[in-house]
Protein backbone atom coordinates (compact mmCIF):
# COMPACT_ATOMS: atom_id res chain seq x y z
CA UNK A 1 0.00 0.00 0.00
CA UNK A 2 2.73 2.48 0.80
CA UNK A 3 4.45 1.46 -2.24
CA UNK A 4 1.48 2.83 -4.11
CA UNK A 5 1.47 6.03 -2.44
CA UNK A 6 4.82 6.62 -2.69
CA UNK A 7 4.95 5.54 -6.31
CA UNK A 8 2.41 8.12 -7.39
CA UNK A 9 3.58 10.68 -5.06
CA UNK A 10 6.80 10.13 -6.86
CA UNK A 11 5.15 10.19 -9.90
CA UNK A 12 4.29 13.66 -9.30
CA UNK A 13 7.48 14.76 -7.99
CA UNK A 14 9.32 13.88 -11.38
CA UNK A 15 7.07 16.01 -13.51
CA UNK A 16 7.52 19.03 -11.16
CA UNK A 17 11.57 18.63 -11.63
CA UNK A 18 11.00 18.44 -15.43
CA UNK A 19 10.75 22.09 -15.22
CA UNK A 20 13.97 22.62 -13.90
CA UNK A 21 16.18 23.20 -17.43
CA UNK A 22 18.70 20.56 -17.29
CA UNK A 23 17.43 17.06 -17.52
CA UNK A 24 20.70 15.57 -15.75
CA UNK A 25 18.97 15.17 -12.53
CA UNK A 26 15.85 13.39 -13.71
CA UNK A 27 17.68 9.89 -14.03
CA UNK A 28 19.39 9.83 -10.98
CA UNK A 29 16.05 11.14 -8.83
CA UNK A 30 13.81 8.29 -10.88
CA UNK A 31 16.39 5.59 -10.03
CA UNK A 32 16.64 6.96 -5.85
CA UNK A 33 12.90 6.98 -6.27
CA UNK A 34 12.52 3.14 -7.19
CA UNK A 35 15.24 2.21 -5.08
CA UNK A 36 13.05 3.81 -2.04
CA UNK A 37 9.75 2.45 -3.00
CA UNK A 38 11.82 -1.69 -3.43
CA UNK A 39 13.07 -0.97 0.09
CA UNK A 40 9.38 -0.38 1.18
CA UNK A 41 7.95 -2.29 -0.35
CA UNK A 42 10.16 -5.22 1.55
CA UNK A 43 9.08 -3.75 4.89
CA UNK A 44 6.03 -5.43 4.17
CA UNK A 45 7.17 -8.80 3.69
CA UNK A 46 5.68 -11.39 6.32
CA UNK A 47 3.37 -8.17 7.00
CA UNK A 48 -0.06 -9.60 5.63
CA UNK A 49 -2.62 -6.56 5.64
CA UNK A 50 -5.67 -5.57 3.67
CA UNK A 51 -6.87 -1.74 2.77
CA UNK A 52 -9.80 -0.07 1.45
CA UNK A 53 -12.88 -2.18 2.93
CA UNK A 54 -10.63 -5.51 1.96
CA UNK A 55 -10.46 -4.14 -2.17
CA UNK A 56 -6.28 -4.34 -1.83
CA UNK A 57 -4.38 -7.08 0.63
CA UNK A 58 -0.93 -6.95 0.51
CA UNK A 59 0.83 -10.42 1.16
CA UNK A 60 3.62 -12.43 0.12
CA UNK A 61 2.31 -12.78 -2.94
CA UNK A 62 1.78 -9.27 -3.55
CA UNK A 63 5.08 -8.06 -2.22
CA UNK A 64 7.34 -10.10 -4.25
CA UNK A 65 5.29 -9.88 -7.74
CA UNK A 66 5.95 -6.04 -6.70
CA UNK A 67 9.65 -6.38 -6.38
CA UNK A 68 10.16 -8.05 -9.43
CA UNK A 69 8.52 -5.38 -10.89
CA UNK A 70 10.22 -2.60 -9.33
CA UNK A 71 13.50 -4.09 -9.91
CA UNK A 72 12.71 -4.43 -13.66
CA UNK A 73 11.58 -1.21 -13.88
CA UNK A 74 15.28 0.08 -11.87
CA UNK A 75 16.88 -2.03 -14.29
CA UNK A 76 15.57 -0.61 -17.54
CA UNK A 77 15.60 3.04 -16.71
CA UNK A 78 19.65 3.28 -17.10
CA UNK A 79 19.40 2.25 -20.54
CA UNK A 80 16.89 5.88 -21.03
CA UNK A 81 20.40 7.60 -21.03
CA UNK A 82 20.49 8.60 -24.48
CA UNK A 83 17.23 10.89 -24.51
CA UNK A 84 19.40 12.26 -20.94
CA UNK A 85 21.91 12.76 -23.71
CA UNK A 86 19.97 14.43 -26.63
CA UNK A 87 18.02 16.83 -23.90
CA UNK A 88 15.43 15.16 -24.79
CA UNK A 89 12.12 17.80 -23.43
CA UNK A 90 9.72 15.03 -22.28
CA UNK A 91 11.91 12.65 -20.28
CA UNK A 92 10.44 13.90 -17.30
CA UNK A 93 6.92 12.78 -18.49
CA UNK A 94 8.11 9.56 -19.21
CA UNK A 95 9.84 8.37 -16.28
CA UNK A 96 6.31 9.75 -14.44
CA UNK A 97 4.40 7.72 -16.50
CA UNK A 98 6.07 5.06 -16.15
CA UNK A 99 6.41 5.11 -12.92
CA UNK A 100 2.47 5.70 -12.41
CA UNK A 101 2.37 3.10 -14.61
CA UNK A 102 3.70 0.91 -12.01
CA UNK A 103 1.02 2.17 -9.71
CA UNK A 104 -1.60 -0.24 -11.82
CA UNK A 105 0.81 -2.78 -11.97
CA UNK A 106 0.98 -3.25 -8.23
CA UNK A 107 -3.04 -2.69 -7.67
CA UNK A 108 -2.85 -5.71 -10.75
CA UNK A 109 -0.94 -8.00 -8.37
CA UNK A 110 -2.64 -7.32 -4.88
CA UNK A 111 -6.14 -7.01 -5.57
CA UNK A 112 -8.69 -8.34 -3.82
CA UNK A 113 -12.02 -6.96 -5.48
CA UNK A 114 -12.32 -7.11 -9.49
CA UNK A 115 -12.75 -3.58 -9.48
CA UNK A 116 -9.43 -2.83 -8.37
CA UNK A 117 -7.97 -5.54 -11.14
CA UNK A 118 -9.42 -3.39 -13.41
CA UNK A 119 -8.85 -0.21 -12.48
CA UNK A 120 -4.91 -1.02 -12.45
CA UNK A 121 -5.34 -3.06 -15.85
CA UNK A 122 -6.38 0.33 -16.64
CA UNK A 123 -4.35 2.36 -15.03
CA UNK A 124 -1.26 0.22 -16.46
CA UNK A 125 -2.51 0.17 -20.27
CA UNK A 126 -3.47 3.44 -20.48
CA UNK A 127 0.31 4.59 -19.34
CA UNK A 128 1.58 2.51 -21.82
CA UNK A 129 -0.84 3.70 -24.92
CA UNK A 130 0.96 6.77 -23.92
CA UNK A 131 4.35 5.98 -24.13
CA UNK A 132 4.03 3.25 -27.25
CA UNK A 133 3.27 6.63 -29.44
CA UNK A 134 5.58 8.66 -27.63
CA UNK A 135 8.37 9.27 -30.74
CA UNK A 136 5.65 11.52 -31.72
CA UNK A 137 7.20 11.96 -35.32
CA UNK A 138 7.74 8.68 -36.45
CA UNK A 139 4.87 7.29 -38.59
CA UNK A 140 5.83 3.66 -36.75
CA UNK A 141 5.50 4.66 -33.28
CA UNK A 142 1.91 6.38 -34.31
CA UNK A 143 0.64 3.01 -35.70
CA UNK A 144 2.12 1.34 -32.59
CA UNK A 145 0.28 3.77 -30.38
CA UNK A 146 -3.36 3.27 -32.69
CA UNK A 147 -3.03 -0.28 -32.87
CA UNK A 148 -2.33 -0.80 -29.10
CA UNK A 149 -4.93 1.68 -28.11
CA UNK A 150 -7.67 0.21 -30.26
CA UNK A 151 -7.45 -3.15 -29.12
CA UNK A 152 -6.65 -2.53 -25.68
CA UNK A 153 -9.57 -0.21 -25.09
CA UNK A 154 -11.63 -2.89 -27.49
CA UNK A 155 -10.34 -5.79 -25.10
CA UNK A 156 -11.00 -3.91 -21.65
CA UNK A 157 -14.75 -3.61 -22.86
CA UNK A 158 -14.81 -7.10 -22.97
CA UNK A 159 -13.40 -7.87 -19.95
CA UNK A 160 -16.00 -6.00 -18.28
CA UNK A 161 -18.65 -7.40 -20.06
CA UNK A 162 -17.20 -10.58 -18.28
CA UNK A 163 -16.94 -9.06 -14.82
CA UNK A 164 -20.47 -7.63 -15.33
CA UNK A 165 -21.94 -11.54 -16.14
CA UNK A 166 -19.89 -12.78 -13.07
CA UNK A 167 -21.69 -10.18 -10.82
CA UNK A 168 -24.93 -10.99 -12.06
CA UNK A 169 -24.64 -14.23 -11.01
CA UNK A 170 -22.80 -13.98 -7.94
CA UNK A 171 -23.64 -10.46 -6.60
CA UNK A 172 -20.51 -9.73 -5.55
CA UNK A 173 -16.99 -8.07 -6.76
CA UNK A 174 -15.03 -9.44 -3.87
CA UNK A 175 -13.52 -13.00 -5.35
CA UNK A 176 -13.47 -14.75 -1.92
CA UNK A 177 -16.81 -14.09 -2.07
CA UNK A 178 -17.08 -14.75 -6.13
CA UNK A 179 -15.34 -18.37 -4.97
CA UNK A 180 -17.98 -18.76 -1.99
CA UNK A 181 -20.80 -18.30 -4.29
CA UNK A 182 -19.74 -20.83 -6.58
CA UNK A 183 -19.86 -23.58 -4.57
CA UNK A 184 -23.72 -23.36 -3.81
CA UNK A 185 -25.23 -26.10 -5.82
CA UNK A 186 -26.01 -25.07 -9.12
CA UNK A 187 -23.01 -22.76 -9.33
CA UNK A 188 -21.65 -24.17 -12.13
CA UNK A 189 -24.85 -24.48 -14.06
CA UNK A 190 -25.23 -21.24 -13.87
CA UNK A 191 -24.74 -20.31 -18.24
CA UNK A 192 -24.13 -16.71 -17.21
CA UNK A 193 -21.71 -17.01 -14.72
CA UNK A 194 -19.60 -19.95 -17.08
CA UNK A 195 -19.69 -17.01 -20.01
CA UNK A 196 -18.44 -14.31 -17.84
CA UNK A 197 -15.98 -16.76 -16.51
CA UNK A 198 -14.93 -17.21 -20.35
CA UNK A 199 -15.60 -13.87 -21.57
CA UNK A 200 -12.40 -12.17 -18.02
CA UNK A 201 -9.99 -15.20 -19.22
CA UNK A 202 -10.16 -13.93 -23.16
CA UNK A 203 -9.98 -10.20 -22.04
CA UNK A 204 -6.58 -11.13 -19.49
CA UNK A 205 -4.98 -13.35 -21.97
CA UNK A 206 -4.91 -10.01 -24.70
CA UNK A 207 -3.31 -8.41 -21.78
CA UNK A 208 -0.48 -10.69 -21.43
CA UNK A 209 -0.45 -11.80 -25.49
CA UNK A 210 -1.54 -15.47 -25.26
CA UNK A 211 -2.39 -16.26 -28.46
CA UNK A 212 -5.04 -16.43 -30.60
CA UNK A 213 -5.13 -12.73 -28.81
CA UNK A 214 -1.34 -12.40 -29.48
CA UNK A 215 -1.82 -10.15 -32.96
CA UNK A 216 -1.19 -6.69 -31.66
CA UNK A 217 2.06 -7.66 -30.23
CA UNK A 218 4.86 -7.68 -33.06
CA UNK A 219 3.34 -4.88 -34.05
CA UNK A 220 3.23 -2.90 -31.43
CA UNK A 221 6.90 -3.70 -30.08
CA UNK A 222 8.02 -3.29 -33.31
CA UNK A 223 6.63 0.12 -33.46
CA UNK A 224 7.22 1.47 -29.93
CA UNK A 225 9.97 3.14 -28.73
CA UNK A 226 12.46 0.26 -27.50
CA UNK A 227 13.23 1.36 -24.35
CA UNK A 228 9.52 1.08 -23.52
CA UNK A 229 9.14 -1.97 -25.19
CA UNK A 230 11.23 -3.19 -22.47
CA UNK A 231 9.04 -2.42 -20.24
CA UNK A 232 6.00 -3.57 -22.08
CA UNK A 233 7.45 -7.57 -22.17
CA UNK A 234 8.52 -7.60 -18.66
CA UNK A 235 6.80 -5.95 -16.15
CA UNK A 236 3.08 -5.40 -18.07
CA UNK A 237 3.44 -8.87 -18.74
CA UNK A 238 4.40 -9.98 -15.57
CA UNK A 239 1.63 -8.25 -13.88
CA UNK A 240 -0.69 -9.58 -16.51
CA UNK A 241 0.23 -13.39 -15.33
CA UNK A 242 0.14 -12.56 -11.88
CA UNK A 243 -3.29 -11.04 -11.49
CA UNK A 244 -4.63 -14.26 -14.02
CA UNK A 245 -2.75 -16.57 -11.48
CA UNK A 246 -4.24 -14.45 -8.51
CA UNK A 247 -7.64 -14.53 -9.67
CA UNK A 248 -8.20 -18.26 -11.33
CA UNK A 249 -6.72 -19.03 -7.34
CA UNK A 250 -8.69 -16.74 -5.18
CA UNK A 251 -11.82 -16.31 -7.26
CA UNK A 252 -12.23 -19.36 -9.49
CA UNK A 253 -10.70 -22.61 -7.96
CA UNK A 254 -14.18 -24.18 -7.84
CA UNK A 255 -15.07 -24.19 -11.40
CA UNK A 256 -11.48 -25.69 -12.50
CA UNK A 257 -13.02 -27.75 -14.90
CA UNK A 258 -14.75 -25.13 -16.71
CA UNK A 259 -11.85 -22.79 -17.40
CA UNK A 260 -8.87 -25.60 -17.27
CA UNK A 261 -10.19 -26.74 -21.00
CA UNK A 262 -9.76 -23.38 -22.35
CA UNK A 263 -6.62 -22.47 -20.53
CA UNK A 264 -5.13 -26.03 -22.15
CA UNK A 265 -5.94 -24.76 -25.79
CA UNK A 266 -4.61 -21.33 -24.70
CA UNK A 267 -1.18 -22.64 -23.79
CA UNK A 268 -1.05 -24.72 -26.70
CA UNK A 269 -1.81 -22.12 -29.24
CA UNK A 270 0.68 -19.28 -27.19
CA UNK A 271 3.58 -21.68 -27.37
CA UNK A 272 3.20 -22.79 -31.34
CA UNK A 273 2.52 -19.44 -32.27
CA UNK A 274 5.01 -17.94 -30.15
CA UNK A 275 8.20 -20.22 -31.10
CA UNK A 276 7.06 -20.86 -34.71
CA UNK A 277 6.36 -17.22 -35.29
CA UNK A 278 9.70 -16.42 -34.05
CA UNK A 279 11.12 -18.80 -36.32
CA UNK A 280 10.30 -16.51 -39.46
CA UNK A 281 11.45 -12.86 -38.63
CA UNK A 282 14.00 -10.99 -39.58
CA UNK A 283 13.56 -7.94 -37.40
CA UNK A 284 15.20 -9.02 -34.05
CA UNK A 285 12.52 -6.98 -31.88
CA UNK A 286 9.88 -8.86 -33.40
CA UNK A 287 11.79 -11.73 -33.00
CA UNK A 288 11.68 -10.75 -29.38
CA UNK A 289 8.47 -9.76 -29.30
CA UNK A 290 7.50 -13.93 -30.66
CA UNK A 291 9.71 -14.59 -27.72
CA UNK A 292 7.55 -12.88 -25.30
CA UNK A 293 4.65 -14.48 -26.44
CA UNK A 294 6.29 -17.55 -26.30
CA UNK A 295 7.26 -16.84 -23.07
CA UNK A 296 3.68 -15.98 -21.73
CA UNK A 297 3.02 -19.68 -23.32
CA UNK A 298 5.21 -21.07 -20.66
CA UNK A 299 4.29 -18.67 -17.44
CA UNK A 300 0.49 -19.95 -18.38
CA UNK A 301 1.82 -23.29 -17.99
CA UNK A 302 2.33 -23.32 -14.34
CA UNK A 303 -0.80 -21.54 -13.89
CA UNK A 304 -2.62 -24.81 -15.92
CA UNK A 305 -0.56 -27.30 -13.19
CA UNK A 306 -2.76 -25.04 -10.28
CA UNK A 307 -0.61 -27.04 -7.40
CA UNK A 308 0.99 -25.50 -4.65
CA UNK A 309 4.43 -25.19 -6.70
CA UNK A 310 2.60 -22.84 -9.30
CA UNK A 311 3.34 -19.54 -7.19
CA UNK A 312 6.93 -20.04 -7.03
CA UNK A 313 7.29 -21.15 -10.53
CA UNK A 314 5.91 -18.38 -11.48
CA UNK A 315 7.94 -15.56 -9.55
CA UNK A 316 11.41 -17.69 -10.75
CA UNK A 317 10.04 -17.70 -14.50
CA UNK A 318 9.11 -14.34 -14.02
CA UNK A 319 12.15 -12.91 -12.19
CA UNK A 320 14.68 -14.92 -15.15
CA UNK A 321 12.18 -13.95 -18.21
CA UNK A 322 12.77 -10.28 -16.67
CA UNK A 323 16.07 -10.06 -16.25
CA UNK A 324 17.71 -11.65 -19.11
CA UNK A 325 14.65 -9.58 -21.49
CA UNK A 326 15.93 -6.26 -20.31
CA UNK A 327 19.68 -7.22 -20.73
CA UNK A 328 18.27 -8.23 -24.41
CA UNK A 329 16.08 -4.74 -25.05
CA UNK A 330 18.95 -2.99 -23.29
CA UNK A 331 21.13 -4.27 -25.84
CA UNK A 332 19.33 -4.19 -28.90
CA UNK A 333 17.94 -0.36 -28.50
CA UNK A 334 22.62 0.66 -27.85
CA UNK A 335 22.99 -1.33 -31.60
CA UNK A 336 19.92 -0.39 -33.43
CA UNK A 337 19.99 3.59 -32.54
CA UNK A 338 23.37 3.31 -33.29
CA UNK A 339 23.95 1.43 -35.97
CA UNK A 340 20.10 2.13 -37.82
CA UNK A 341 19.58 -1.64 -38.15
CA UNK A 342 17.17 -3.73 -36.92
CA UNK A 343 17.51 -7.17 -38.55
CA UNK A 344 19.95 -9.90 -37.51
CA UNK A 345 22.46 -8.15 -39.67
CA UNK A 346 22.29 -5.39 -37.08
CA UNK A 347 24.51 -7.79 -34.51
CA UNK A 348 27.22 -8.34 -37.18
CA UNK A 349 30.70 -8.75 -35.49
CA UNK A 350 29.20 -7.14 -32.26
CA UNK A 351 31.47 -9.56 -30.28
CA UNK A 352 34.42 -8.14 -31.63
CA UNK A 353 33.69 -4.56 -31.49
CA UNK A 354 31.77 -4.79 -27.98
CA UNK A 355 32.78 -7.86 -26.50
CA UNK A 356 30.57 -6.77 -23.39
CA UNK A 357 27.33 -5.89 -25.25
CA UNK A 358 28.13 -9.33 -26.81
CA UNK A 359 28.57 -11.17 -23.89
CA UNK A 360 25.36 -9.74 -22.00
CA UNK A 361 23.55 -10.73 -25.21
CA UNK A 362 24.67 -13.86 -25.63
CA UNK A 363 24.09 -15.05 -21.75
CA UNK A 364 20.16 -13.54 -22.03
CA UNK A 365 19.79 -15.20 -25.30
CA UNK A 366 20.84 -18.53 -23.26
CA UNK A 367 18.31 -17.92 -20.85
CA UNK A 368 15.54 -17.21 -23.12
CA UNK A 369 16.55 -20.30 -24.43
CA UNK A 370 16.86 -22.30 -21.14
CA UNK A 371 20.46 -23.26 -21.74
CA UNK A 372 21.92 -25.13 -18.15
CA UNK A 373 23.72 -22.50 -16.05
CA UNK A 374 21.42 -19.79 -16.88
CA UNK A 375 18.54 -18.83 -14.89
CA UNK A 376 15.93 -19.60 -17.77
CA UNK A 377 16.94 -23.13 -17.58
CA UNK A 378 15.84 -23.72 -13.69
CA UNK A 379 12.53 -21.28 -14.90
CA UNK A 380 11.79 -23.60 -17.28
CA UNK A 381 12.64 -26.53 -14.96
CA UNK A 382 10.50 -25.27 -12.19
CA UNK A 383 7.18 -25.14 -14.46
CA UNK A 384 7.78 -28.57 -15.95
CA UNK A 385 8.26 -30.21 -12.10
CA UNK A 386 4.89 -28.15 -11.41
CA UNK A 387 2.86 -29.12 -14.04
CA UNK A 388 4.15 -32.86 -13.93
CA UNK A 389 2.60 -33.37 -10.70
CA UNK A 390 -0.41 -34.30 -13.19
CA UNK A 391 0.90 -36.82 -15.04
CA UNK A 392 -2.36 -36.34 -17.44
CA UNK A 393 -0.55 -33.42 -19.05
CA UNK A 394 2.42 -34.84 -20.10
CA UNK A 395 1.77 -35.02 -23.43
CA UNK A 396 2.23 -30.66 -22.60
CA UNK A 397 5.95 -30.91 -21.05
CA UNK A 398 6.58 -33.32 -24.46
CA UNK A 399 5.24 -30.11 -26.57
CA UNK A 400 6.89 -27.72 -24.43
CA UNK A 401 10.37 -29.37 -24.48
CA UNK A 402 10.01 -29.59 -28.53
CA UNK A 403 9.05 -25.94 -29.20
CA UNK A 404 11.56 -24.94 -26.73
CA UNK A 405 14.07 -26.80 -28.38
CA UNK A 406 12.84 -24.65 -31.83
CA UNK A 407 13.91 -21.22 -29.70
CA UNK A 408 17.22 -22.81 -29.70
CA UNK A 409 17.29 -22.00 -33.50
CA UNK A 410 15.91 -18.43 -33.07
CA UNK A 411 18.21 -16.99 -30.03
CA UNK A 412 21.19 -18.25 -31.43
CA UNK A 413 20.35 -17.03 -34.84
CA UNK A 414 21.36 -13.59 -32.86
CA UNK A 415 24.72 -14.92 -31.53
CA UNK A 416 26.04 -16.39 -34.65
CA UNK A 417 25.74 -12.57 -36.19
CA UNK A 418 27.66 -11.25 -32.99
CA UNK A 419 30.73 -13.82 -33.67
CA UNK A 420 30.63 -15.38 -36.78
CA UNK A 421 29.88 -12.11 -39.19
CA UNK A 422 32.47 -9.95 -39.77
CA UNK A 423 31.71 -6.37 -38.47
CA UNK A 424 31.98 -5.08 -42.23
CA UNK A 425 31.14 -1.02 -41.89
CA UNK A 426 29.98 -1.54 -38.39
CA UNK A 427 32.39 0.44 -36.08
CA UNK A 428 31.97 0.16 -31.93
CA UNK A 429 28.53 0.83 -30.53
CA UNK A 430 29.64 3.78 -27.79
CA UNK A 431 28.08 2.78 -24.51
CA UNK A 432 28.63 5.18 -20.89
CA UNK A 433 30.24 3.00 -17.94
CA UNK A 434 26.81 3.55 -16.54
CA UNK A 435 24.94 1.38 -18.42
CA UNK A 436 27.93 -1.15 -19.07
CA UNK A 437 28.13 -1.73 -15.18
CA UNK A 438 24.50 -2.23 -15.32
CA UNK A 439 25.00 -5.10 -18.05
CA UNK A 440 27.29 -6.76 -16.09
CA UNK A 441 24.63 -6.62 -13.22
CA UNK A 442 21.79 -7.93 -14.99
CA UNK A 443 24.07 -10.78 -16.31
CA UNK A 444 25.86 -11.69 -13.01
CA UNK A 445 22.03 -12.27 -11.50
CA UNK A 446 21.02 -13.78 -14.72
CA UNK A 447 24.06 -16.55 -13.80
CA UNK A 448 23.72 -16.18 -10.14
CA UNK A 449 20.13 -17.40 -10.67
CA UNK A 450 21.13 -20.26 -12.84
CA UNK A 451 24.59 -21.70 -10.59
CA UNK A 452 21.86 -21.10 -7.27
CA UNK A 453 18.49 -20.93 -8.03
CA UNK A 454 17.31 -21.72 -4.35
CA UNK A 455 18.15 -18.03 -3.73
CA UNK A 456 14.52 -17.31 -5.00
CA UNK A 457 12.69 -20.11 -5.63
CA UNK A 458 11.61 -20.89 -2.11
CA UNK A 459 10.69 -17.59 -1.02
CA UNK A 460 7.32 -18.07 -1.96
CA UNK B 1 -33.03 15.28 -7.02
CA UNK B 2 -36.10 14.73 -8.68
CA UNK B 3 -36.82 13.07 -11.77
CA UNK B 4 -40.56 12.96 -13.50
CA UNK B 5 -42.33 9.67 -13.58
CA UNK B 6 -44.56 8.30 -16.47
CA UNK B 7 -47.11 6.11 -14.63
CA UNK B 8 -50.60 6.09 -16.73
CA UNK B 9 -52.43 6.26 -13.10
CA UNK B 10 -52.46 10.26 -13.08
CA UNK B 11 -52.60 12.79 -15.31
CA UNK B 12 -49.86 14.93 -13.89
CA UNK B 13 -46.38 13.64 -13.68
CA UNK B 14 -45.51 13.20 -10.30
CA UNK B 15 -42.25 13.62 -8.77
CA UNK B 16 -40.27 10.50 -7.88
CA UNK B 17 -37.57 10.60 -5.32
CA UNK B 18 -34.18 9.21 -6.27
CA UNK B 19 -34.20 6.07 -3.94
CA UNK B 20 -37.44 4.97 -5.44
CA UNK B 21 -35.26 4.41 -9.00
CA UNK B 22 -34.55 0.96 -8.18
CA UNK B 23 -38.38 0.45 -8.13
CA UNK B 24 -38.67 1.85 -11.60
CA UNK B 25 -35.63 -0.32 -13.23
CA UNK B 26 -37.51 -3.54 -12.02
CA UNK B 27 -40.66 -2.98 -13.65
CA UNK B 28 -38.78 -4.19 -16.76
CA UNK B 29 -38.14 -8.07 -16.28
CA UNK B 30 -33.95 -8.65 -16.12
CA UNK B 31 -33.81 -10.31 -18.63
CA UNK B 32 -34.78 -7.95 -21.22
CA UNK B 33 -32.02 -5.93 -19.99
CA UNK B 34 -29.29 -8.70 -20.34
CA UNK B 35 -30.45 -9.28 -23.92
CA UNK B 36 -30.82 -5.65 -24.82
CA UNK B 37 -26.91 -4.90 -23.52
CA UNK B 38 -25.69 -7.63 -24.89
CA UNK B 39 -27.16 -6.62 -28.18
CA UNK B 40 -25.50 -3.00 -27.70
CA UNK B 41 -22.38 -4.75 -26.49
CA UNK B 42 -22.71 -7.19 -30.05
CA UNK B 43 -23.22 -3.99 -32.17
CA UNK B 44 -20.53 -2.50 -30.62
CA UNK B 45 -17.85 -5.14 -31.42
CA UNK B 46 -19.37 -5.65 -35.05
CA UNK B 47 -18.75 -2.14 -35.64
CA UNK B 48 -14.87 -2.16 -33.71
CA UNK B 49 -14.40 -5.24 -36.41
CA UNK B 50 -15.82 -3.80 -39.79
CA UNK B 51 -15.22 0.23 -39.63
CA UNK B 52 -12.05 1.80 -40.86
CA UNK B 53 -12.81 4.91 -39.56
CA UNK B 54 -10.48 5.62 -35.97
CA UNK B 55 -13.05 7.54 -34.76
CA UNK B 56 -15.78 5.09 -35.25
CA UNK B 57 -14.27 2.66 -34.48
CA UNK B 58 -13.51 4.35 -30.88
CA UNK B 59 -17.43 5.24 -30.85
CA UNK B 60 -18.40 1.10 -30.97
CA UNK B 61 -15.70 0.93 -27.89
CA UNK B 62 -17.61 3.30 -26.23
CA UNK B 63 -20.54 1.48 -27.41
CA UNK B 64 -19.68 -1.75 -25.57
CA UNK B 65 -18.86 0.30 -22.51
CA UNK B 66 -22.10 1.72 -21.91
CA UNK B 67 -23.74 -1.86 -22.47
CA UNK B 68 -21.68 -3.25 -19.41
CA UNK B 69 -22.59 0.19 -17.47
CA UNK B 70 -26.28 -0.02 -18.72
CA UNK B 71 -26.10 -4.04 -17.64
CA UNK B 72 -24.54 -3.33 -14.49
CA UNK B 73 -26.73 -0.89 -12.67
CA UNK B 74 -29.94 -3.41 -13.64
CA UNK B 75 -27.89 -6.18 -12.26
CA UNK B 76 -27.61 -4.13 -9.16
CA UNK B 77 -31.06 -2.28 -8.58
CA UNK B 78 -31.88 -5.96 -9.17
CA UNK B 79 -30.04 -6.90 -6.17
CA UNK B 80 -30.41 -3.94 -4.28
CA UNK B 81 -26.14 -3.49 -3.82
CA UNK B 82 -24.67 -0.66 -4.48
CA UNK B 83 -21.68 -2.27 -5.24
CA UNK B 84 -22.69 -2.43 -8.82
CA UNK B 85 -23.71 1.20 -9.25
CA UNK B 86 -19.95 2.39 -7.96
CA UNK B 87 -18.67 0.35 -10.60
CA UNK B 88 -20.33 2.11 -13.29
CA UNK B 89 -18.33 5.39 -11.83
CA UNK B 90 -15.22 3.85 -11.98
CA UNK B 91 -16.01 2.70 -15.57
CA UNK B 92 -17.32 6.15 -16.85
CA UNK B 93 -14.20 7.48 -15.00
CA UNK B 94 -11.79 5.58 -16.95
CA UNK B 95 -13.64 5.81 -20.04
CA UNK B 96 -12.99 9.29 -19.78
CA UNK B 97 -9.38 9.42 -19.30
CA UNK B 98 -8.77 6.53 -22.03
CA UNK B 99 -11.09 9.41 -24.20
CA UNK B 100 -8.67 11.64 -23.75
CA UNK B 101 -5.53 9.61 -24.73
CA UNK B 102 -7.45 7.98 -27.38
CA UNK B 103 -8.30 11.25 -29.35
CA UNK B 104 -4.62 12.74 -28.37
CA UNK B 105 -3.51 9.66 -30.08
CA UNK B 106 -5.90 9.93 -33.25
CA UNK B 107 -4.95 13.89 -33.89
CA UNK B 108 -1.34 13.34 -33.46
CA UNK B 109 -2.15 10.36 -36.42
CA UNK B 110 -4.01 13.08 -38.25
CA UNK B 111 -1.44 15.33 -38.18
CA UNK B 112 0.91 12.65 -39.94
CA UNK B 113 -0.58 10.94 -42.40
CA UNK B 114 -3.94 13.38 -42.75
CA UNK B 115 -6.29 10.91 -42.43
CA UNK B 116 -7.91 9.11 -39.98
CA UNK B 117 -8.10 5.03 -41.80
CA UNK B 118 -7.26 2.80 -39.65
CA UNK B 119 -5.99 0.91 -42.90
CA UNK B 120 -3.41 3.41 -44.26
CA UNK B 121 -1.57 2.76 -41.28
CA UNK B 122 -0.06 -1.06 -42.27
CA UNK B 123 3.97 0.27 -41.94
CA UNK B 124 4.41 -2.88 -38.96
CA UNK B 125 4.06 -6.21 -41.07
CA UNK B 126 6.33 -8.59 -42.12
Amino acid sequence: MTSIILLAGFGIINLFVGFLKSNRILLPLALLFLAVVFGVNMLSWNDTQSYFNNMLTIDNYAVAFTGIMVLSTLLILPFSQRYVEANDQNLAEYYAMLLFSLVGAVMMVSFENVIMLFVGIEILSISMYVLAGSDKKSIRSNEAALKYFLMGSFFTGILLFGIVLVYGATGTFNISEISAAQTDADGLQNTMFTMGLLIMIIGISFKISAAPFHFWTPDVYEGTPTLFTSFMSTVVKIAGVAAFYKLMVAGFAASYAVWFPTLIAITVLTLVVGNIGAVVQHNVKRMLAYSSISHAGYLLMSLIAFNERSDASIFFYSLAYATATIAAFGVLQLVTVQRGEESFQGFNGLGKTNPLLAFAMTISMLSLAGIPLTAGFFAKFFVFASILENADLMWLVVLAVILASVGIYYYFKVVIAMYLQPAGDYGRVKVTGFVSFVLIFITVLTILFGIAPALMSDIL
Amino acid sequence: MLILDYKLTSNTFSPLQMNQIPEVIRTIPLDYYLYFSTALFVIGIVGVLTRRNAIIIFMCVELMLNAVNLLLAAFSAYRSDPSGQVFVFFIMAVAAAEVCVGLAIIVMIYRNIRSTDVQLLNYLKW
